[in-house]
C-alpha cells in the first residue's frame, strides 16, 4: 500500500511535468491549428538555461529557495523570449502558407535547436547542480524528498495561474476568442499577432519550468532531452484532446502514472512504450482526445 | 462616410470584386444586395481589410483603410457583423459583450454598454450566463449584434441578418437595427432578402457576380422591373 501511493506520488509528479510541456503544445494548436514540434526543444533549452544561470546564481542569495526561484524565473523569461523569437521569425512569415509547410517549418526548427544545442552545449550530458540541498520528508509511511514537494507545488501553482489568466483575464478572454476564430477576433479589436506571440510566450515559459523542474529531480541534461518528453507531452496533450487545456492536464497526469506504474509494477523496459501504446490506443477508440471537441473549452 | 471606388478583390485566381463603387452617406441606412456568390460578403471583408483588394481605394471619414490591418480598422469605428454571426460559442453571453467592448479598458463604462446592449435586446439578459453556442439562431444573431454595438461603432456592416430566422425574429432584428440608426450609427446592410432590405434602407445597390449592375434610392429600385423580376420574385 505504502509502495503504492510512493508510486502514486512519483507518477503525478511526472505527470505535472508532462502536463506544463503538454500545455504549450495544446495552447499554440488552440491558436495556430499548428504542432509546434520545436516545443520540446524548448523544454531542453529551460534545463540549460537553468544549468548556466545556476552557475551564475547559486548562493548570491542567503536562500536556496530564493536562489532556485530566480534561476527559475529567468529561465522562463529566456525561454519566453525564445518562443517569441520561433514565432516571429520561423512562424508567422509561414502563417498564410499550408499547414504542410508549417509543419515542415516545425521540424526542421527542432532539428535546428537539437544540433546548435549539440554544438553550443556539447553533445555529453551536463549536470545540473543542486539548488536546493535534498533533505526527507516522512509522511505516514511515506519518504518523500523536499524537492518532489517543491517540484509538485510548483508545477500546481503555475497550472493555477495558467487558468487563472486564461479564465479571469481580460488577454485570457482574447485568447480564447482567437483560438475559437481569428478573423472574428481581430472584428473585436484584438490585435491577434500579439496574442499569438503571447502564447508561444506563455508556452515556452512553461516548457522552461517543466525543464528545470524535471532537472532538479534527475540531474542529468543533454540537448536530446527534449525529443523524447516532448514526444509524451505530444501525446499527453492528444490523449486529453488537442486544444484543451484541461485536456492537457488530464493527458500529462494520465501519462505519468501509466509510465510510473508500468515501471513500477511491470518492467521499466517498456515505461517508454506505454506514452505511444496510449497514443495508438487513443487514436484508434477516441481521435478527438478525452475532453476533445465541444466537450470542454478550448484555447 | 463610407466611399469605396474601383475596388477589386479577388481569391486566389477567383475574381470576386470587380471595380466596385460605393458610397454610404453619414446617418443613413445603405443596402447592398444580391444573389448567392455576388460577392457582398467579400466587400464586407474587404472593407474590414480580413481580405486585401488588388486595386481601388477604400476611404472612411476620409482615411484610407486599404493595408490597414483589421483590428485597428475596428478601433477606427467600423463594427461588421459576419455572415453567420460568428458569435465565440464556446464563450458564455456575457463575456461575448465584453469581447465586444474589448477595447473599452474603462470598467465602469463596458458595464453602462452592457446595460445598454441588455436594454436593445432584453432576450439577451436572460441567457446572460449560458454559453453562447447554446442560443437560438435567432438569439445568435442577437448577440452577434449586441457584440458590434459593444464598441460604438459610427459605421456598422451586417452580413445578412435574417439568413435562417423566422419573420417575427427578423422584424425584431431589424427593428434594433433601424434603433441603433436612429441612435447614431450609418449602416451598410447586405442582404439576399432584397424585399426587406429596400424596405428598410435609403440608398442600394446591387451586386452581380462582383459588379454593381445598379444603384439608385431604395424605393426606386423596388419599383425597377428588373430589380423585381430577379430579387423580388414577382
Ligand atoms: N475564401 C475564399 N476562397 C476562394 N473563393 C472564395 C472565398 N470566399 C468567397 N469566394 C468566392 O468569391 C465569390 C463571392 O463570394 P461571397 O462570399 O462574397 O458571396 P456572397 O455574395 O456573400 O454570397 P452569399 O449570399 O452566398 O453569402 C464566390 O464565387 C465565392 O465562391
Ligand atoms: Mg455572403
Amino acid at each position: 500500500m505504502e509502495s503504492f501511493l510512493q508510486q502514486l506520488i512519483n507518477g503525478i509528479s511526472l505527470g505535472s511535468i508532462y502536463a506544463l510541456v503538454a500545455l504549450g503544445y495544446t495552447m499554440v494548436y488552440g491558436v495556430l491549428r499548428l504542432i509546434n514540434f520545436a516545443h520540446g526543444d524548448v523544454y531542453m533549452l529551460g534545463a540549460y538555461f537553468g544549468f548556466y544561470l545556476s552557475r551564475i546564481l547559486q548562493g548570491r542569495t542567503p536562500y536556496h529557495l530564493l536562489d532556485a526561484a530566480l534561476v527559475m524565473f529567468l529561465s522562463m523569461l529566456g525561454c519566453a523570449i525564445c518562443g517569441l523569437l520561433m514565432e516571429r521569425f520561423a512562424y508567422r512569415p509561414v502563417r498564410r502558407a499550408s499547414r504542410l509547410t508549417m509543419l515542415i517549418i516545425a521540424i526542421g526548427l527542432s532539428l535546428l535547436i537539437e544540433n546548435a544545442g549539440q554544438l553550443i552545449f556539447g553533445a555529453n550530458p551536463k549536470f545540473f547542480p543542486q539548488l536546493i540541498p535534498e533533505s526527507h520528508i516522512k509522511l505516514g509511511g511515506l519518504m518523500l524528498t523536499n524537492q518532489q514537494v517543491i517540484v509538485l507545488l510548483t508545477a500546481v501553482t503555475l497550472m493555477i495561474l495558467l487558468n487563472l489568466f486564461i479564465y479571469r483575464s481580460r488577454t485570457g478572454k482574447a485568447m480564447r476568442a482567437v483560438s475559437f476564430n481569428m478573423d472574428a477576433a481581430k472584428l473585436m479589436g484584438i490585435d491577434t499577432d500579439r496574442i499569438i506571440a503571447l502564447t508561444f510566450a506563455l508556452g515556452s515559459a512553461l516548457a522552461a519550468a517543466g525543464g528545470i523542474l524535471v532537472s532538479i529531480n534527475i540531474p542529468g541534461i543533454d540537448p536530446l532531452m527534449g525529443v523524447m518528453t516532448g514526444l509524451k507531452a505530444f501525446v499527453a496533450a492528444v490523449l486529453g484532446g488537442i486544444g484543451n487545456i484541461f485536456g492537457a492536464v488530464l493527458g500529462g497526469l494520465i501519462l505519468g502514472l501509466a509510465e510510473v506504474m508500468v515501471a513500477g509494477y511491470g518492467s521499466s523496459t517498456y515505461r517508454d512504450a506505454i506514452a505511444f501504446l496510449i497514443l495508438i490506443v487513443i487514436l484508434l477508440f477516441k481521435p478527438a482526445g478525452l475532453l476533445g471537441k465541444g466537450a470542454v473549452e478550448k484555447v | 462616410m463610407l466611399t469605396l471606388s474601383h475596388v477589386s478583390t479577388r481569391y486566389g485566381s477567383i475574381q470576386a470584386l470587380t471595380d466596385v463603387s460605393l458610397e454610404v452617406e453619414k446617418g443613413s441606412v445603405a443596402t447592398l444586395i444580391g444573389a448567392n456568390g455576388a460577392g457582398k460578403s467579400t466587400a464586407l471583408r474587404s472593407i474590414m481589410g480580413l481580405c486585401q483588394p488588388h486595386a481601388g481605394e477604400i476611404l472612411f471619414e476620409g482615411r484610407k483603410l486599404n493595408k490597414i490591418p483589421t483590428h485597428r480598422i475596428a478601433a477606427m469605428g467600423i463594427a461588421l457583423v459576419p455572415e453567420g454571426r460568428a458569435v465565440f460559442a464556446n464563450l458564455t453571453v456575457l463575456e461575448n459583450l465584453e469581447l465586444g467592448g474589448y477595447l473599452q479598458r474603462d470598467g465602469k463604462r463596458l458595464r453602462l454598454d452592457i446595460d445598454h446592449v441588455y436594454e436593445v435586446f432584453p432576450r439577451l439578459k436572460e441567457r446572460m450566463a449560458q454559453m453562447a453556442g447554446t442560443l437560438s439562431g435567432g438569439e445568435q444573431q442577437m448577440l452577434a449584434i449586441g457584440r458590434a454595438l459593444m464598441a460604438h461603432p459610427r459605421l456598422l456592416l451586417l452580413d445578412e441578418p435574417s439568413l435562417g430566422l423566422a419573420p417575427l425574429m427578423v422584424h425584431a432584428i431589424f427593428d434594433a437595427v433601424d434603433r441603433i440608426n436612429r441612435e447614431g450609427a450609418t449602416v451598410l446592410l447586405v442582404e439576399q432578402n432584397a424585399n426587406l432590405a429596400l424596405k428598410r434602407s435609403r440608398k442600394a445597390y446591387v451586386l452581380e457576380t462582383g459588379r454593381i449592375i445598379m444603384q439608385g434610392d431604395s424605393a426606386d429600385l423596388a419599383k425597377d422591373p428588373r430589380v423585381q423580376e430577379a430579387y423580388l420574385g414577382e
